[in-house]
């Protein structure tokens, strides 16, 4: 809980920055980096070049999208059923947007600053947020955020580059091994996440419904399992009580 | 894909960024004003994990592309493993991955004879 954690001064927004890069450069780097390494090898895998893998990465920073967009595109889906499937995908973004900005919110600090911070506003980042910047003063919230979140974006870029490099060079077996890191990173970063019982049902009604639909329908497998599995699980799970 | 102009696969990375950072705009303009725990989030969290899971179980058990050159029985005992030091070893993502991943690789290396 942020009120047990003691607080944090750095004495400056620049200071606040270079906390932020620094912290960003140990264990948080290192296991997105290695997924972003599976995200590489994976676009290696669809025959796509690493401009495409690099792009992505550079624009739409959301490992899950990026994922269900280039297997989607792999399997030979249109443009409209992609959007829509990385659109559901990325739903989770907006409460975290909700609750990050009153968190980095400061007086003086420009409007288009707020939503050029968003687009850095992922799981891990958003996570890290939420745990330190209650117990910093509130002007240096946001620049603890840029230098977190942008260190882990430009780690992010090399590693996909990596990954794509060594999908094409390293034995099969490791080759299959890192595209293996997406499916195997996703199931435990869900597995971390879900709570509600609304949330578990909805997990397994997914996992159940989405290689079943993919027999069937494969491009819009994803949509279907998506929207059916977790509207189930919704009201299966008592979705609409509200919590105690 | 090859009836594609080049520019095209980024079009279409290009439509999945715009369709990705919508909702991060959108949460910093609606913050505030709604409330983050209200039923609908709910319901599109339920939606979004939903879709997760059926990618990452598709992934696993019907793989396109090179993985679906492995077995079905080493793709889901890298899984079960992953999943159970995961559990076993204090939620430690670094070493499950790598426990799932490290699994695949020396399992399809020892089907292959380490060659």
């Amino acid at each position: 809980m942020p009120q047990s954690l003691p607080k944090e001064d750095f004495g400056g927004r620049r200071a606040a920055a270079l906390v932020g890069i620094r912290r960003a450069a140990g264990v948080p780097a290192i296991v997105l980096g290695a997924s972003f390494i599976g995200f590489g090898a994976l676009v290696h895998q669809t025959g796509l070049s690493i401009w495409h893998a690099l792009f992505s990465t550079a624009t739409g920073w959301a490992q899950p999208g990026q994922v269900a967009l280039f297997e989607l595109y792999g399997i030979g889906a249109s443009i409209l059923v992609i959007s829509v499937a990385v659109t559901l995908t990325s739903v989770r973004l907006l409460p975290m947007a909700v609750t990050f900005m009153p968190l980095v919110r400061a007086p003086g600090t420009p409007r288009w600053l707020y939503y050029l911070a968003a687009n850095w506003v992922a799981v891990t980042t958003w996570a890290f947020a939420m745990r330190d910047c209650p117990r910093m003063p509130t002007e240096e919230r946001l620049p603890y955020f840029l230098g977190f979140a942008c260190t882990l974006w430009g780690i992010t870029l090399v590693t996909t580059g990596l990954g794509f490099m060594l999908a094409g060079v390293v034995p099969l077996p490791v080759t299959l091994g890192l595209v293996f890191i997406n499916p195997i990173y996703f199931m435990l970063m869900t597995a971390a996440d879900v709570r509600s019982r609304a949330r578990v049902l909805a997990v397994v009604l997914g996992a159940a419904g989405g290689p079943a639909l993919y027999l069937l329908t494969p491009d819009w497998s994803l949509l279907l399992a998506g929207a059916g599995a977790g509207s189930l699980g919704f009201l299966l799970g008592g979705g609409f009580r509200r919590r105690s | 894909m090859a009836e594609n102009p080049t520019w095209w696969p980024f079009a279409v990375i290009l439509a999945g960024a715009a369709a990705t950072y919508v909702w991060r705009g959108l949460g910093v303009a609606l913050s505030g004003r709604i409330d983050p725990g209200g039923r609908a989030f709910e319901w599109a969290a339920c939606i979004a994990y939903a879709l997760v899971a059926a990618l990452v179980a598709r992934m696993i058990v019907l793989p396109t592309g090179p993985l679906a050159e492995t077995p079905m029985v080493d793709r889901l005992g890298a899984t079960a493993l992953s999943l159970a030091v995961y559990f076993l070893a204090g939620r430690s993502l670094l070493w499950s991955v790598g426990a799932g991943v490290g699994a695949l690789i020396l399992v399809t290396w020892g089907r292959a004879g380490f060659l």
